[in-house]
């Protein structure tokens, strides 16, 4: 045996003309945790699926514990001793925890026998990992952190020595994100392996070994985590210096734009999703919406954007109750010719329509505009004219406006929606998750311009599961729980551990 | 008592093909494959066994025949659907269409009676079996008049349903390719990370879907009616369908759902022709409709929502 359980020599995958992985290795020790890092489209996915069996490397080793293995598919991975914690939990919500578990690993074709084993097989994994997990509850009902639980002791269950985390982060709060590090540290210490995928400097500081930094599909790095720093494995993963910090002049904010009134939205089934909220945008200033995905905060988004209709409270916008506006269109219509405009939160279902050309998705939602047609059809012309001035203004790539949109990367997509959104001069921009699947070149182009926008004094409500980007853009922060606003922080005062806290629903 | 021994046994005798097509039902769409073939696959297993036990005289050789066509259909429905992840619903249909199309066909081309078969011979069909002692309890009141006229008397093909259901239940619930089912139905990308392959779950499933319609086919030919007439199914397939989605996807509510159906059918033909008083005789169309309005009414609100498998008609593709 020796003292790596992971090593991956030379791997090399490619997807038609991308180079997703071009001559990766790396060694991963037993017993420890080992972070990978990059950006969007470094291939750090690719590279995990290769090795959970998901594909196969075109050329390349891999060795497990010395021995060299192909791995062709998951199954043949879990046998290894490998198990993966996807970034979306493959996990049958209507099963319980214990069916979710045996699922696969059933032992025997009558399942009582099996699953009066795993219960007892559980118990212990909850023990020893302090994991917390009711066996018998129904996995639909429980929380995000829960579940993910529930994936690790899927892995462990199947004998895991080695544990992939995509992602895990990203959908939980911090204090369940506290608690799943002290997991994987309980697990390093029973001598687990720990594979980390991740895109945030911090969790890779505190709690890796080892780190390899990705880009564009090569290794540009594999260091021991003591001897770098932040910005150092920034400097490695984007290949220059990022700054961290949007540079922004203090808010110089005007009159409200947007002034909600005790909004209220209650489902069919009778589930307070806003409840009671009051808040203000005034010109000129970024007011940031933070929270746990879930809480809220897409309802406030599409309540704001006419597309949901409130149980209760007003809207006024610019002094004018909006539910009062009379036209004859459909209300986001409506409010979008009044100077709201909209991007949304998930791009490729309402922002765009992924299977139509760029030109076309440009003008979507403004296709009435007269500046467009001539005698009551679009004139082909004037459309490109404004897609190619999007395209300069934006830094589109590939910058045909002919190509289908959906073949456009996350970042540029998000580009072609917000360059959309703001030709239109609006007076308040409503935003979603601007840089979710964004890779980080874009991420500082699409911060800076909406910092650009504020100065010029428009209204701007950002939605963002990303604390750092509430951070880094807002000048106030709301935060919401439950449906409700459980703090205002300012952005001087606000930390992660305080806005945490508010995010859990500790109202101040 | 006597119309309600009649009712009760005429609700049996139609709700058997609607319970082995439902339960068929239930194993393609609970694997997440949506299944409106059940009417095709049905109506071409009549056909085939009554053809094979009209050339064989064997009403098994029939049931055979018939069980090998609907699975034969069942084998296209998964390799479109499965295999090439198709459209379910337009796979569905196309099985549909052939069979009402094919059995008429071939049954003119071999029998040359408008596209019937002819009337089976007595050894050809499947007959009603006496149980033991039926006719010495006949006399003991209630127990004894409920086994000789309700419990015995049916086909064997009846008795081997009331087998079925809890097998099917069984099978769902406490055993693993139940377990790997309902996974595959509702999330296939979970059954799939889990080492579980969903292929081939849904093979096996739409597999025994196959053999039960079959055995539904079979059913309205061999036994009911003796022969193949056309388009004998008459909608069936759907209402085992419709009491499939009444059941909520589970074997035994599903079960009752055919009951209903099946004792709303009885009723209907009892009700014709006879006079009600005070409003005297109600038109037969009128009351034909029963078992129709009463299917539009429990699923329109009455059972609540129905909450689907939820991969159902979504063909699996394999991601990351």
């Amino acid at each position: 045996m020796t003292e790596f359980a992971i090593e991956l020599i030379g791997i090399s995958k490619r997807f038609g003309t991308v180079l997703a992985n071009s001559d990766v290795s790396m060694k991963i020790a037993r017993g420890s945790i080992h972070g990978i890092i990059g950006e969007n489209g470094a291939g750090k996915s690719t590279l995990m699926s290769i090795l959970y069996g998901y594909y196969q490397a075109d050329s390349g080793d891999i060795k497990v514990n010395g021995q060299d293995v192909r791995i062709r598919n998951s199954q043949e991975a879990i046998n290894l001793g490998i198990g993966m914690v996807h970034q979306h939990f493959m996990l049958v919500d209507t099963f319980t925890v214990l069916e979710n578990i045996v699922l696969g690993a059933e032992g025997g074709l009558v399942l009582q026998q099996g699953m009066e084993q795993a219960r007892e097989h559980l118990k212990q994994l909850n023990r020893d990992y302090s994991l917390e997990v009711d066996p018998d509850a129904v996995v639909g009902d429980l929380g995000v952190g829960l579940q993910q639980r529930v994936e690790i002791l899927k892995a462990l269950y199947r004998g895991a020595d080695v544990l992939i985390l995509d992602e895990p982060t990203a959908v939980l709060t911090p204090q369940e994100a506290d608690h799943l590090f002290r997991i994987l540290r309980a697990l390093k210490e029973q001598g687990k392996t720990v594979i980390l995928i991740t895109h945030k400097l911090r969790e890779v500081m505190d709690i890796t070994d080892g780190v390899t930094v990705m880009r564009a599909g090569t290794v540009v790095g594999n260091v021991v985590t003591a001897d770098v720093d932040k910005e150092k494995l920034a400097d490695l993963m984007v290949g220059r210096k990022v700054t961290l910090k949007v540079d922004k002049a203090a808010a110089k904010p005007g009159a409200a734009v947007l002034d909600v009134r005790g909004l209220g939205l209650t489902d069919e089934r009778g589930v307070k999703l806003l409840d009671k909220l009051d808040f203000q945008v005034r010109a000129g200033e970024i007011v940031g919406i933070a929270g746990v995905s879930g809480n809220g905060q897409s309802e406030l988004l599409e309540v704001l954007a006419g597309m949901l209709e409130p149980t209760e409270g007003e809207i006024r916008y610019k002094g004018e109750d909006l539910a009062k506006t009379r036209s004859g269109l459909p209300k986001a219509a409506a409010w979008r010719r009044k100077g709201i405009a909209h991007v949304p939160e998930d791009r490729s279902r309402e922002g765009l329509v992924k299977a139509f050309s760029t030109f076309e998705n440009a003008i979507l939602g403004y296709q009435g505009d007269k500046s467009l047609s001539r005698r009551g059809l679009f004139s082909r012309k004037a459309l490109l004219a404004r897609t190619r001035e999007f395209i300069s203004q934006f830094d589109i790539r590939p910058g045909n406006p002919l190509l289908r949109v959906g073949l456009l990367s996350g970042g540029n997509q998000q580009k072609v929606v917000l360059a959309r959104e703001i030709h239109a001069n609006p007076d308040l921009l409503l935003i979603g998750q601007p840089t979710r699947g964004v890779d980080i070149g874009a991420i500082e182009f699409i911060h800076k311009r909406l910092v650009q926008l504020r100065d010029q004094g428009k209204a701007i409500l950002l939605v963002s599961v990303e604390l750092d980007e509430i951070l880094a853009l807002s000048d106030r922060i709301l935060v919401m729980a439950g449906g409700q606003i459980t703090g205002e922080v300012s952005a001087e005062e606000a930390d992660t551990v305080s806005l945490g806290l508010l995010m859990g629903g500790h109202k101040h | 008592m006597e119309q309600l021994f009649s009712l009760l046994d005429s609700t049996i005798r139609v709700a058997t093909p609607l319970i082995l097509a439902a339960m068929a039902g239930m194993f393609s769409e609970r694997s997440g494959v949506v299944d409106i073939g059940l009417e095709g696959k049905m109506l071409i297993a009549a056909f085939a066994s009554a053809a094979a036990a009209f050339t064989t005289g064997s009403p098994w050789i029939g049931m055979l025949a018939g069980i090998m066509a609907s699975v034969s259909m069942a084998m296209v429905h998964a390799f479109v659907s499965v295999t090439y992840n198709g459209n379910q619903l337009i796979s569905g249909m196309a099985i549909n269409t052939i069979a009402s199309g094919i059995t008429p066909v071939l049954g003119l081309a071999w029998f040359q009676q408008g596209g019937n078969s002819p009337q089976l011979p007595d050894e050809a069909r499947f007959h009603e079996i006496t149980l033991p002692f039926a006719d010495a309890l006949r006399d003991v009141p209630v127990l004894g008049q409920v086994y000789s006229k309700l419990i015995s008397g049916h086909s064997i093909l009846v008795y081997l349903t009331v087998l079925i259901i809890p097998l099917v239940s069984w099978v769902v619930y406490k055993s693993r390719f139940g377990l790997r089912l309902r996974a595959v139905g509702e999330n296939p990308h979970a059954a799939d990370t889990a080492g579980v392959s969903v292929a081939r779950v849904r093979y096996i499933s739409l597999f025994w879907g196959g053999v039960l319609c079959g055995m539904a086919g079979t059913f309205l030919s061999v036994y009911q009616t003796g022969s193949f007439i056309k388009e004998m199914t008459a909608g069936k397939g759907f209402l085992a369908l419709a009491a499939l989605i009444f059941g909520k996807w589970r074997p035994v509510p599903a079960v009752i759902g055919c009951l209903l159906f099946a004792f709303a059918d009885a009723v209907q033909i009892r009700l014709e022709g006879v006079a009600i008083p005070g409003i005297g005789q109600i038109p037969s169309q009128a009351i034909s409709v029963i078992p129709y309005v009463l299917t539009v009414l429990l699923l329109a609100g009455f059972v609540g929502r129905a909450v689907a498998p939820k991969a159902i008609g979504v063909p699996f593709v394999k991601s990351r």
